[in-house]
């Protein structure tokens, strides 16, 4: 029978509540950036010039069918070599945020495709120009079609932080694997890091539903 | 039925795998015969630069390869080198297929339990690397520097326990990151093992790395089959002499860029 021993790992707790700290900081900075260029890119994809959208098409492509532990390495070991040196932090949120982007270019793009042809009538027939019509008309009701998919998408964004670690983040799946090869309790580290994820998930569930329709897609 | 046959066919197997593998204390003939023979079967590394690798002309070369040819050359027997990997050197030995292990072999406790080790030839280290631009002579000049390093090595324990707090240490989950960050120069400094640095160098010419400091010695013994004294002796013979003579530190010097230290004897 194994024994646990959650005390020696629960000792260490400054170095996880740092850890939990980076993945809040990458996340909340990551979310909040990916989903303006994923609803840039799904205006780009509709509105924009052909050129623009098939730009913007190839990046969707380029970032939906490669991994995202090859898109945090390319950043971080591929881009010095071009010239460009990113910090450990700017790195991951860099990578998190073009991730973001591209997925959640195509679920706003679902959600703005869903609109009634009608609203569209009847803003022209308001004489609303373009511009209005995007950011009055159609973006808060497609907004609030897709909130859910888009909720989704930011916590495996935040999940998938995790894989930061790889190159050396200190975020909170990086505080397991240093616990758990300090104290040699890597079964109760995980434990507790797969815990606290759970629970961060939760609670950014709810944040975000509880954000969406009062700050973001207001009905008023 | 048939599981019986198994079993029995099994016990035979691992009854015959064990007798090869722990034979009793060998004759003590093998000098004789390798005089005899005229050729010695040097078991060394082919992978594992810079102690025993390819070289750009396709021959074997390195620390080992000098040390293991240089024993050859004072018995006056031809080298016959075997490639050897981490795990199958020390069966190769038992089973007579090789008569030294010359392959990176450090000693430790179970290991001298099934063969024997001559004095140490060369210095085995983990060690802080850089570029040369940078000045690093001791360990508070690490201070404010950035440092790759593999996540819970023997260098991640020293560097935690040694170096300034200001030292902000990255660390991978494996040695090809941990050297990658190094080369993209992400980091400014790399602790690694002295084959992983040399490696690397090796590689990426471009980087300019050279040895800084010393984390943790771990020297490189000659390993013998158990009760070959007559060969051990000779052997630790030459060593000491090639060690008296300036031999052995030319050969550390060459290809590990720093000078053997003291050698346990």
């Amino acid at each position: 029978m194994m024994e646990f021993n959650f005390v020696t790992v629960l000792e260490q707790w400054p170095m996880l509540l740092r850890g939990l700290g980076l993945t809040v900081t990458l996340t909340a900075f990551s979310a909040v950036l990916g989903a303006l260029l994923g609803t840039a890119c799904a205006w780009a994809r509709l509105h924009g010039g052909p050129i623009l959208k098939r730009v913007v098409g190839a990046y969707v492509e380029l970032v939906r069918n490669t991994p995202f532990i090859i898109q945090l390495f390319f950043i971080f070991f591929g881009l010095p070599s071009l010239g460009l040196r990113l910090s450990v932090e700017v790195a991951c949120v860099l990578a998190m945020v073009f991730n973001l982007g591209a997925y959640a270019c195509e679920i706003v793009r679902a959600g703005l495709q869903t609109t009634p042809r009608g609203q569209l009538e009847a803003a022209m027939s308001l004489a609303l120009t373009p511009w209005q019509t995007f950011s009055r008309v159609v973006l808060p009701p497609a907004l609030a079609r897709i909130w859910p998919a888009l909720v989704s998408q930011i916590i495996i964004v935040m999940l998938g932080s995790a894989v930061c670690g790889q190159i050396s983040a200190e975020e909170l799946s990086q505080a397991a694997n240093l616990i758990s090869s300090r104290t040699f309790r890597s079964f109760e580290s995980y434990i507790i890091v797969t815990a606290i994820y759970l629970l961060l998930a939760i609670a950014l569930r709810q944040l975000l539903y509880w954000v969406g329709p009062r700050f973001i897609f207001s009905s008023r | 039925m048939k599981f019986k046959l198994l079993s029995t066919l099994a016990g035979v197997l691992t009854s015959a795998v064990l007798s090869v593998a722990t034979p009793a204390h060998a004759a003590d003939d093998s000098l004789t015969s390798i005089l005899a023979k005229k050729s010695i079967a040097l078991g060394v590394a082919s992978d594992f630069p810079p102690y025993g690798y390819m070289g750009p002309d396709f021959k074997l070369t390195g620390v080992d390869v000098a040390t293991a040819q240089l024993i050859a050359d004072k018995l006056g027997v031809k080298a016959d080198f075997v490639p050897v990997s981490t795990p199958n050197r020390i069966p190769y030995l038992q089973t007579k297929k090789i008569d030294l292990i010359v392959s990176a072999l450090g000693k430790n406790p179970e290991r001298e339990k099934v063969i024997d080790f001559t004095v140490a030839y060369a210095p085995f280290f983990q060690a802080v690397f850089g570029p040369k631009a940078l000045s690093i002579k001791s360990f508070d000049d690490l201070a404010g520097k950035t440092i790759a390093v593999t996540r819970g090595t023997i260098q991640d324990d020293v560097l935690q326990k040694v170096a300034p707090p200001t030292l902000k240490i990255q660390r991978f989950e494996d040695d090809a990151t941990t050297v990658a960050a190094f080369i993209s120069q992400q980091t400014q400094l790399l602790a690694t093992g002295a084959a992983v640095a040399a490696a690397a160098v090796q590689k990426n010419p471009q980087v300019q790395a050279e040895y800084k400091l010393l984390l943790k010695d771990s020297p490189n013994f000659i390993g013998v089959r158990k009760g070959e004294t007559a060969l051990l002796t000779k052997v630790n013979e030459i060593l000491r002499a090639a060690k008296a003579d300036g031999t052995l530190e030319k050969y550390s010097q060459k290809w590990l860029g720093r000078g053997t230290g003291v050698l346990p004897d």
